[in-house]
C-alpha cells in the first residue's frame, strides 16, 4: 500500500470515495440516467463509434456468408489443429460475460452497495458476449444449419444427443446460461422501463416503453413478489455462472490431450473468466462514463474494486498457471513434461511469455493505489488482461493440440483472414449491441439507482 | 357513494419512503383493509406495514427447478439406457456421474423460468391499464413520489371521508381514482 491512502474501509475512506456523488435525490437520478436515453440528442460521437462497430459486425456477416458457402476450409484450422480460433474466441467471450453476472448475482447476494451502478451495462455485457460466443461452436460445426441435432428433439431417426459428452454438457450450460441471463437482465429492466414509459412524451415511445414494461405500476404487492424473484435469481444465476465455465473446462479437461486433462481446470477457468469479465467490465465503464458524464455514480470507488477484484482474480490464474507447469512436471508423465518444454520453448513460445506478461506480471501495478485510481492506466490495464486472457486460450488450445502424442501428428496452425475477420466482426457486433443499448435503455439501474438514496440517506443521519 | 361504481379509490401522494410508511401504518390503524401501496423502488419495511404474508414466488421456484431436474435426469436416462442404448466396450448404460452437468442446468433453468413466470403471473402482468394509471399525478410513481391508494372495495370506504382521511396523514395531495 503506498502512502496517502486512507485506512482499509474506514468512514474516511467511504467519504472520499462513494458509490454516489453528493446530493442527489429520488428524482434527480431519475432525471440523470432516462435523459440519456430520452431527450439527450444523440452525439456525433455515438454515430462515429456506431459506424466503425456496425461496419465491423458488417464484416463479421461478410465472414460467415464466406464460411457457409465454402465452409470451414476458409479457416487456419487443419487436422490435427480441428480447433482453432473458434474455441479460442468462445471460450475467451463466453468467459468475459462472467463478470456481468458476477457483478449482478454473486455482489447483490453479498450485498454490496457499489454494485448498483454497474450492475445494469455489465448484465448487458454478459448477454451480448454469450451471443458472440454462441456464433463460434456454431459456425465451427461447418454446418450450422444442422446445429438442432444438438439439442434434444424427438427425431423421425429416434436418435438421441450422447449425454456423456462434453459438447452436449456445453450446449446446455451456455444456452441455460443465455436465457437465465436474459431473465436477469429484463426483470432488472421492469421498473426502469416504466419510468422511460412514464417520462417519454412522444407516443410511439410511451408504446414500446409501456408494452415491454408490462404495465408494471410499483405496487408494493409487486414489489413484494418482485424481491422475491430477483433474490432468487441470484441465487440461481450464482451457482450457474461457477457452472458455466466449469462445463466449458471440462470440454478441455474431459480430453486426454496433453495439457488439457488436468483436475485444475475448472477452478482456473473460472477464476480466468471473472478476471477477463471485470477487465471488460472497466473497459466499457471507463469511455462510458466519461462520455455520458456518469462520474458521479461509476465513480473511483466502483473503479477501485474493480481493478481490485482484478488484482485477485488474477492472482488466482496465476497460482492456475503455477501448479499446471509444476503438476506437468511433477507427475513424471513424458507427454505433460514436453508440452510444458514447448510452451517455453517450442514454435508458439512467444505467446506464452506474452500471456505470462500480460496477465501475471503487468497486473501487479494494481496494488498500488496511485495506479487503481489512475483511470487511464485502468483503462490500458483492462485492454492487456484482455489479449492475456485471450492468448492463454490460444495457447490452451493451439500448444496441446500442435503437440500431442506422435511426432506424426504434430502440426501447425497460423490463422487466416477470415479466422481475422470473424473474430474482429464479433467485437463489432459486441461494440455495435453496446451502442444500441445505452442509446435505448438505462445503463444504469434507476430504480436501484433510487434504492441507493435512499440507504446513503439513512447512512447520514 | 354517489359515484361507487365509478370510482375505484382514493390515493394520497407523499413525498419520502418514510411518509408513505407511516400513512399505511395509519391507514391500516383506521381499519382498512382494501388498499395498497405504490413506491418508485422496493420500500424496506412497506411489506410489514401494509402486513403481506409470505409470498408464493419461492415454492413455485423450488417445485420448477425439482420438475427441471428430476425431468431433466430421468429424460437422460430415458434417452441414454432404454430407447437409444448403445453398448460401448460393456460400460453402463445409466452412466450417472456423466448426466449430472445437464441434470443441473436443467434445475438452473427450470428454477429460473418458473420464478420470472410466476412472479409475472401472481403480480397479474402483463397488464397494460389499470385504474391508478388515470391519476394524472401517478407518472411520479416510477420516479420520485409514493402513493397510497384505498379502493372503493373497502367496506369502511367513503369517498369524500377517506379523502379527508388522507388529507389528514399531511398527504401531498389527494385525488379519486376512477375506475374507466
Amino acid at each position: 500500500m503506498s502512502a496517502g491512502q486512507p485506512p482499509f474501509d474506514s468512514p474516511e475512506i467511504r467519504r472520499l470515495t462513494p458509490v454516489i456523488g453528493p446530493g442527489y435525490t429520488y428524482g434527480s437520478v431519475t432525471d440523470k440516467i432516462s435523459a440519456i436515453v430520452l431527450t439527450r440528442p444523440t452525439s456525433l460521437g455515438w454515430f462515429i463509434g456506431f459506424s466503425i462497430a456496425f461496419s465491423l459486425m458488417g464484416l463479421m456477416t461478410v465472414a460467415i456468408g464466406w464460411l457457409i458457402i465454402k465452409g470451414v476450409g476458409i479457416w487456419g484450422i487443419n487436422i490435427p489443429i480441428g480447433w482453432g480460433f473458434a474455441i479460442v474466441n468462445f471460450v475467451w467471450w463466453i468467459g468475459i460475460g462472467h463478470a456481468g453476472t458476477l457483478i449482478s448475482a454473486i455482489l447483490f447476494l453479498l450485498n454490496q452497495k457499489w454494485r448498483t451502478s454497474i450492475n445494469r451495462f455489465a448484465e448487458a455485457m454478459t448477454l451480448f458476449a454469450v451471443a458472440c460466443a454462441g456464433i463460434f461452436p456454431l459456425i465451427h460445426t461447418g454446418r450450422p444449419w444442422m446445429a438442432f441435432y444438438m439439442f434434444p428433439y424427438p427425431s423421425t431417426m429416434g436418435l438421441w444427443p450422447q449425454f456423456r459428452s462434453p459438447l452436449i454438457w456445453d450446449v446446455f450450460a451456455v444456452s441455460t446460461y443465455g436465457t437465465v441471463s436474459l431473465l436477469f437482465w429484463f426483470v432488472g429492466l421492469i421498473p426502469d422501463l416504466a419510468t422511460l414509459r412514464d417520462r417519454s412524451v412522444q407516443k410511439p415511445m410511451k408504446v414500446i416503453y409501456g408494452m415491454l414494461s408490462m404495465g408494471w405500476r410499483g405496487s408494493a404487492r409487486h414489489w413484494h413478489r418482485y424481491q422475491s424473484a430477483y433474490l432468487l435469481l441470484a441465487g440461481l444465476a450464482t451457482p450457474l455462472v461457477l457452472s458455466v465455465h466449469t462445463v466449458v473446462s471440462f470440454d478441455f479437461a474431459i480430453a486426454i490431450v496433453p495439457g488439457w486433462h488436468t483436475t485444475i481446470f475448472p477452478p482456473y477457468f473460472v477464476a480466468g473468466a471473472i478476471y477477463s469479465g471485470f477487465a471488460m467490465v472497466l473497459t466499457i465503464a471507463i469511455p462510458l462514463r466519461k462520455a455520458y458524464g456518469l462520474e458521479d455514480f461509476i465513480t473511483m470507488r466502483h473503479l477501485d474494486n474493480m481493478a481490485k477484484v482484478m488484482l485477485a482474480t488474477g492472482l488466482i490464474v496465476a497460482y492456475g498457471y503455477f501448479f499446471e507447469f509444476f503438476m506437468s512436471l511433477y507427475s513424471g508423465n513424458k507427454f505433460d513434461v514436453f508440452l510444458v518444454q514447448q510452451r517455453l520453448h517450442g514454435p508458439y513460445a512467444p505467446f506464452y511469455y506474452a500471456l505470462i506478461l500480460c496477465n501475471i506480471l503487468t497486473p501487479q501495478f494494481l496494488w498500488s493505489y496511485k495506479m487503481r485510481h489512475n483511470v487511464a492506466v485502468l483503462f490500458i490495464m483492462s485492454i492487456v488482461v484482455n489479449i492475456g486472457m485471450w492468448l492463454e486460450r490460444f495457447v490452451i488450445v493451439v500448444i496441446s493440440l500442435t503437440r500431442d502424442f506422435v511426432p506424426s501428428a504434430w502440426g501447425r496452425y497460423s490463422p487466416t483472414f477470415w479466422d481475422w475477420a470473424t473474430f474482429i466482426g464479433t467485437m463489432g457486433m459486441f461494440v455495435t449491441l453496446i451502442f444500441l443499448f445505452v442509446r435505448v435503455l438505462p445503463a444504469i439501474s434507476i430504480a436501484e439507482m433510487r434504492e441507493l438514496v435512499a440507504e446513503t440517506s439513512e447512512d447520514d443521519k | 357513494m354517489l359515484h361507487r361504481s365509478h370510482i375505484y379509490g382514493v390515493m394520497g401522494e407523499f413525498e419520502t419512503p418514510e411518509q408513505l410508511i407511516h400513512a399505511v401504518e395509519k391507514v391500516r390503524e383506521a381499519g382498512y383493509r382494501r388498499l395498497d401501496a405504490y413506491a418508485p423502488f422496493p420500500v424496506e419495511g412497506l411489506s410489514e406495514a401494509l402486513g403481506l404474508k409470505r409470498n408464493m414466488v419461492p415454492i413455485i421456484c423450488l417445485l420448477g427447478g425439482l420438475a427441471g431436474g428430476v425431468g431433466g435426469f430421468f429424460f437422460q436416462y430415458w434417452a441414454s439406457a432404454i430407447t437409444y442404448p448403445i453398448d460401448i466396450g460393456g460400460r453402463p448404460l445409466n452412466s450417472w456421474p456423466a448426466f449430472i452437468p445437464v441434470t443441473f442446468e436443467l434445475t438452473v433453468l427450470g428454477a429460473a423460468l418458473s420464478a420470472v413466470f410466476g412472479m409475472l403471473a401472481l403480480n397479474k402482468l402483463p397488464q397494460p391499464h389499470h385504474p391508478v394509471f388515470n391519476v394524472h399525478r401517478f407518472t411520479h410513481a416510477s420516479s420520485d413520489r409514493f402513493f397510497v391508494c384505498i379502493e372503493a372495495r373497502d367496506p369502511q370506504f367513503h369517498l369524500a371521508d377517506t379523502a379527508r382521511f388522507l388529507q389528514s396523514l399531511h398527504a401531498h395531495h389527494v385525488s379519486e381514482v376512477s375506475d374507466d
